[in-house]
């Protein structure tokens, strides 16, 4: 016990006389969340827009003050053709342009929207025909607009709901995998490796030693997240906090397995940094289900997403925080992940060399 | 009973023989060098004989235990200095002690005795990190950190390699204290002139082992007159002497070639100073010497590889 903790604090002296590794283990968090939260936003916001009012009546005007009072437009100039607004998209000083008729009987306002990004495009013309809605003159015409959008948890449509999870998940693959499978390679890197071998120091401490400090410092990271999001970015936490506490230290744990994994098969750091990257951060971005949605994927791609720790973690992350179920509800999640750990552990165990 | 027995061990990387059925014995307390060049196998030799390596073919036994079957009891018995400087170079002098002390299961108090002629040269820079101590200090502090668990047998690979002379003396003389207090010693290293330091040598090259006695008797083993030549132009002398028809063999040893001749005349070094005159040489100096161990490892070299 006596060796164990020793070793542990070893590897705190490692971690923390490096100072650049310090500061991108305890800032990485905050750098995303806030880099997600403000800087990286799928939300729309004062959007500018083009308007070429050919009616020039009170319904116009009014539908026009609407947009220019909505928090997502803002009017960026009236034009006064559509070769005007075809000019305004070439140079990207606007995202839409509305085209509204002379008044007529049947005249319909028309929306041109910038559809290099088709998401955005989408969620623009969207928002666009929302307001339009609702400034229309009559209730006659209003009751023609069918259906009832009610969004569940997330009435605002608020993207933090969605990276906060995701940037856990990232985070906590990122810094137990990756830096525990760098922090084994060095040892065999400088040799020293040979001499902790030479000793009496069983195999599965050495292990164990190496992991320890990270699952410590990615509970701290879990901590940190938290509360940025809560006080930061109002992300609530409505399920229980033991769950959510649990739920993240058993992906960690799958982390760590898979850290350990890759130690055995590199051998130099930056093979080691090399595979992280690529076997691990990847798919945990992109299948993640934290940046695109897994459910318009190919096939084949859905069936590699299962086999993405991330992307469990995500779905028991999203039910405990957002949704605020009891830990019953992630049950499939949570039996997932444990199953990833214990065969993972078997591999690493199984392919940790006592010899050089 | 022997410490170290080693017996017919072979081991191969690729197609690259590292050890060809190397076997010798190393009795307790004693000082065994193992002299070589770079790719004579040492390493490889110490890395099974420490665990750390299976070998292809062959067994041995370290302190009685069997290297494959028992390598847990042989790594808590043995101490080992890896070739390459091998402590955290981030951690302070004292704290990489403190930390292999801890990992062997003993505190520096224990056996403060046996590295205290070594640490007291270090001791006024143990906050320093190891990384920035010199080569000679990395080198007695992994000395300290290897012997701190007061081994049985201690194996070290080439730990005179990169540092200065003067520390290589004082090197090798904490090696003859640690002999003093019963630690079987393994020590190898590519300088021939070290070997004289130790009680037995075995010559290594490409994996074979080519003589293993005293220094002493491999010297005295070498067996025909041995001369040193010099001359004002040195390499051509040397290629000059390497076309003589009765040279056996001709090496370059720093100031001198070292010369043996084919056993024959009588005056065969006076044909061979006429010979010389009539190529040119006019200041040639020709004179017998004793043989040290490098002139018998070029001469077993040529015989057996």
């Amino acid at each position: 016990m006596k060796q164990f903790v020793s070793f542990i604090r070893k590897e705190f002296y490692h971690i923390f006389r490096d100072m650049r590794t310090t500061l991108m283990l305890l800032l990485m968090p905050v750098i995303l969340i806030i880099l997600f939260g403000f800087a990286i936003s799928t939300e729309i916001r004062r959007s500018p827009i083009a308007v070429w009012d050919q009616r020039h009546d009170d319904s116009s005007g009014k539908l026009i003050n609407q947009l220019q009072a909505s928090e997502y437009f803002e009017l960026y100039q009236m034009i006064n053709s559509r070769e005007e607004a075809g000019e305004l998209f070439r140079r990207g000083k606007i995202r839409l342009a509305l085209i509204i008729p002379p008044a007529q009987a049947d005249a319909r306002v028309q929306i041109l929207a910038d559809a290099t990004d088709p998401n955005e495009a989408n969620l623009l013309i969207r928002y666009a025909g929302a307001v339009m809605t609702s400034s229309l003159p009559g209730p006659s015409l209003r009751e023609e607009v069918s259906g009832e959008v009610l969004l569940l948890y997330n009435p605002q449509m608020k993207g933090a709901y969605n990276f906060v999870p995701g940037v856990m998940g990232l985070i906590l693959m990122l810094i137990c995998a990756m830096m525990t499978s760098v922090g084994i390679v060095k040892e065999k890197e400088l040799g020293t490796m040979e001499v902790l071998l030479v000793s009496p120091l069983r195999p599965v401490y050495i292990i164990l030693a190496k992991a320890a400090p990270y699952l410590l410092i990615s509970m701290v990271n879990i901590a940190t997240i938290l509360l940025l999001s809560r006080f930061l970015l109002d992300v609530p936490i409505r399920g229980s906090l033991v769950v959510l506490v649990s739920l993240s230290v058993l992906y960690a744990l799958v982390a760590l397995c898979l850290g350990l994994l890759i130690s055995t098969l590199a051998d130099t750091q930056q093979a080691a940094m090399l595979i992280s990257g690529v076997v691990l951060m990847l798919p945990t971005v992109l299948l993640s289900g934290m940046v695109f949605p897994v459910e318009n994927m190919p096939w084949i791609l859905r069936r590699l997403s299962d086999i993405v720790p991330a992307k469990w973690y995500i779905i028991g992350v999203k039910d405990v925080m957002i949704k605020g179920l009891e830990a019953g509800a992630i049950l499939r999640e949570t039996g997932i992940l444990a199953l990833m750990a214990i065969v993972l552990t078997g591999l690493s165990v199984k392919r940790f060399k006592i010899r050089l | 009973m022997n410490q170290v027995i080693i017996r017919n061990i072979s081991r191969k990387y690729g197609d690259t023989t590292a050890l060809q059925a190397v076997g010798f014995s190393v009795p307790p307390g004693e000082l065994f060098g193992l002299i070589g060049p770079d790719g004579a196998g040492k390493t490889t030799l110490f890395r099974i004989l420490t665990t750390l390596l299976l070998p292809d073919s062959g067994s041995a036994t370290v302190c009685g235990f069997d290297i494959i079957r028992d390598w847990k009891e042989i790594r808590t018995r043995v101490g080992y200095m890896p070739g390459r400087f091998s402590l955290y170079q981030d951690l302070s002098m004292e704290e990489n002690l403190l930390f292999f002390a801890t990992v062997f299961n003993t505190r520096v108090e224990e056996n403060y005795d046996l590295i205290r002629d070594i640490y007291v040269q270090i001791e006024p820079f143990r906050k320093r990190r190891a990384g920035k101590l010199s080569g000679g200090m990395k080198q007695k502090l992994a000395l300290c950190c290897a012997l701190i668990h007061r081994p049985e047998v201690l194996f070290l690979d080439e730990p005179t390699t990169g540092v200065d002379p003067v520390s290589r003396v004082e090197f090798w003389d904490m090696l003859r204290r640690l002999k003093q207090q019963g630690i079987t010693i393994l020590v190898s290293t590519p300088y021939m002139d070290e070997a004289s330091r130790c009680d037995r040598i075995a010559l290594m090259r490409s994996g074979h082992c080519l003589s293993i006695d005293t220094p002493g008797a491999i010297c005295r083993s070498f067996g025909k007159p041995l001369y040193a030549v010099r001359s004002g132009r040195m390499y051509a002398l040397l290629k000059e002497l390497r076309t003589y028809k009765e040279t056996f063999s001709c090496y370059a040893f720093g100031d001198s070639h070292h010369l043996t001749l084919n056993p024959g005349g009588a005056d065969d070094v006076g044909a061979l100073q006429t010979w010389l005159r009539d190529k040119g040489y006019t200041d040639v100096s020709i004179e017998p010497i004793a043989p040290g161990i490098e002139d018998c490892f070029m001469e077993s070299g040529d015989r057996n590889v």
